[in-house]
């Protein structure tokens, strides 16, 4: 069996991948950064804390508040902000964090800086690795959907991705508030797990900790954000027999790693190379067709009478009517690949005209 | 009140300083610097270090200070942001944060994470004018903040470099077109402003008799407040919102409790990114497609 260290690691492990896929899902998806993402995890942490060891609710009921809370939370920040420039969030949800951090601080139900005691140890690894791998499945559903693709439109060309009638500050705060629950469900595991909570666990470093995560694996990849916390969770503990140096001053190599890392590979290690930030033309391209067909097969019975008349008009072919010609020359019945390797194909063509 | 007022124009006039750095390269790369706080803290780290390891007098260490912390700048600037000059800006955004995180924790790795006391170089007086208490920090603060802002103005509108700062802010590409090297200019505009960050950073650190790593965090996010305040891009703007912010931080305590001070000035933020997001003074830029 798995001695109790590397349990919790794993434990660890699996709550840090939440973390990341939620952070993902925000920064790497919609383009948006958020700095404030361990805040929310803290709210949902106290959130549900509180509920079992002061109110004796149930842990799963706990846990779902803890969620719910946060992304009220989100909401909250969310609507002033992201109407705006990405900095503006940036620095709000810099701001964010630091205030939950000194209300939880100087609140008595929290224990202020002594810590909240009493929580009762209900997550164990089945369900804290359940969770991740519900988290992981719902992520790769939302990403494929239209939702998705809308999201990676916007991170791509905001003003093109409003023009094609993406309602970007809602996909954005939506995107934003599900991230904040995600991350409020984590802290509600971790803080059945470790027992104890205090504000300092949620404090800008570990919103660092886990956007390096996410950075590290690739922007945008469910994959990397999942290789990223993993790597993340388990790199400081191997360097703290290697180098004690690097593992009490980790702070300072994940800053460095973020400056790297976008210098040098700002698609991360498992990144497609095509996401988010090498800004080609083409690929933006590919971006957009990719949520016309999404619109495309919902609607394919309408755009079907329009057809012919695109068709004709190939002369000033716009990237939504190739679509649609693309769409529906692969049948209404076609699956997902189908498409896709008939859209890159399309992409090039039209690059190339 | 008339108190109130005078501590608030001295809280003020040091946010401006540094909304001042957030602004100016604002203007000229459309991007918040995220390291500016840091940049705030080197500068009152090596104020600290040249008064009192070099022994050096007052106005001296400041210099050195503001040169340094425009040292750390412009290396900042060459690292963290002209190699993404042409990236997307989520990009940018995520190694300028890095940066900020890095020096913040290099600065821990090399001082220690210990509150020093900055040393006061020389006598501190009170000034008694009928029931006003202005002590010569408030004068201090006041007279070498008003004198660069005035010196900034001046480089700005009257001297060549600053005419070319204000062409680069304008449009970059007409501008490198008109013979503006405008990689130098951007550098110096990093420059200036990380050298007004150390001033204040010596200014404050002095005033509150503390410097530490993270002192820079806070003032960072004010200063950022404060530029928001007054328009982002305007340096007009920059100086009215770091007035107005340290007058509101003031009256705020003064009227509610001392822990609300952080929470004003975000609630200020909050509202002003709702109603008018362009500022007071600043321009409604408009996103070209």
């Amino acid at each position: 069996m798995l001695s109790p260290y590397y349990y919790q690691l794993l434990v660890i492990a699996s709550i840090n991948v939440i973390m990341a896929l939620s952070l993902n899902l925000v920064t790497g998806c919609a383009g948006q950064l958020s700095l404030g993402h361990a805040a929310f995890m803290g709210i949902g942490a106290y959130t549900a804390g509180i509920l079992t060891a002061v109110y004796d609710l149930p842990f799963a009921v706990a846990l779902v508040a803890g969620g719910a809370v946060a992304a009220l939370f989100g909401l909250l920040v969310g609507i002033p902000t992201l109407r705006l420039k990405g900095d503006y969030l940036a620095i709000a949800t810099l701001g964010f964090g630091e205030i939950i951090r000194v209300a939880i601080l100087n609140m008595k139900i929290t224990g202020g800086p002594f810590g909240l005691r009493g929580i009762s140890k209900h997550t164990n690894l089945t369900i804290a690795a359940c969770a991740a791998v519900l988290v992981y499945w719902t992520m790769t559903r939302l990403m494929n959907s239209r939702f998705g693709r809308a999201l990676v439109a916007i991170r791509e060309d905001e003003v093109a991705a409003v023009t094609m009638g993406i309602d970007a500050t809602r996909h954005k705060v939506l995107a934003f508030v599900i991230g904040a629950g995600w991350a409020g469900i984590a802290g509600g595991l971790f803080a059945h797990w470790f027992r104890y909570l205090h504000p300092s666990s949620f404090a800008f470093g570990t919103s660092v900790e886990i956007l390096s995560m996410v950075v590290l694996g690739g922007m945008g990849s469910l994959e990397g954000s999942v290789l990223g916390a993993v790597v993340l969770t388990y790199a400081p503990e191997f360097l703290r027999g290697v180098s004690p140096f690097v593992s009490e001053h980790r702070m300072l190599f994940y800053g460095a790693l973020l400056v790297v890392m976008m210098l040098v590979r700002p698609q991360g290690l498992v990144g497609e190379g095509t996401t988010g930030l090498r800004g080609s033309k083409l690929r933006k391209l590919k971006v957009f067709e990719r949520f016309q067909i999404g619109k495309a097969r919902h609607g394919l019975a309408a755009t079907r009478k329009k057809s012919g008349n695109l068709k004709d008009s190939t002369d000033t072919c716009t990237v939504k009517e190739q679509v649609v010609d693309l769409a529906i020359g692969s049948g209404a019945g076609s699956k997902g690949a189908g498409v896709a390797g008939q859209v890159s194909g399309g992409g090039d063509e039209h690059a190339g005209a | 009140m008339l108190q109130q007022v005078v501590n608030g124009l001295t809280l003020g006039s040091s946010y401006a300083l540094i909304a001042l750095g957030y602004t100016m390269v604002y203007g000229v790369l459309r991007l918040i610097n995220f390291a500016h706080g840091e940049i705030y803290m080197a500068g009152a780290f090596i104020g600290l270090m040249a008064s009192q390891v070099a022994g050096l007098p007052f106005a001296v260490a400041m210099l050195t200070a503001m040169a340094g912390a425009a040292v750390v700048g412009v290396i900042v600037e060459r690292i963290a942001y002209r190699p993404l000059r042409k990236a997307p800006r989520l990009a940018v955004l995520i190694s300028a944060i890095g940066m900020s995180i890095f020096l913040r924790n290099l600065a821990l790795a090399l001082m220690g994470p210990q509150t020093r006391a900055f040393p006061i170089p020389f006598e501190v007086k009170q000034l008694h004018v009928g029931k006003l208490r202005i002590s010569s920090f408030d004068v201090l603060i006041l007279l070498t903040s008003v004198g660069l802002m005035i010196g900034l103005h001046f480089l700005v509108q009257k001297t060549k470099i600053g005419k070319a700062m204000r062409a680069v802010a304008e449009d970059k590409e007409t501008a490198s077109l008109m013979g503006i090297s405008v990689n130098r200019i951007i550098a110096f505009t990093f420059a200036i402003g990380s050298a007004l960050a150390a001033a204040a950073g010596v200014l404050i650190g002095m005033n509150f008799n503390a410097v530490d790593p993270s002192m820079g965090m806070m003032p960072g996010l004010k200063g950022f407040t404060a530029a928001v305040l007054g328009g982002v891009g305007s340096i007009p703007g920059a100086m009215l919102g770091g007035l107005l912010l340290g007058m509101a931080e003031v009256m705020g305590v003064a009227l509610l409790r001392s822990e609300w001070r952080d929470a004003i000035a975000f609630g200020i933020l909050a509202l002003v990114l709702l109603v008018k997001p362009s500022g007071i003074l600043g321009r409604n830029l408009q996103e070209k497609v």
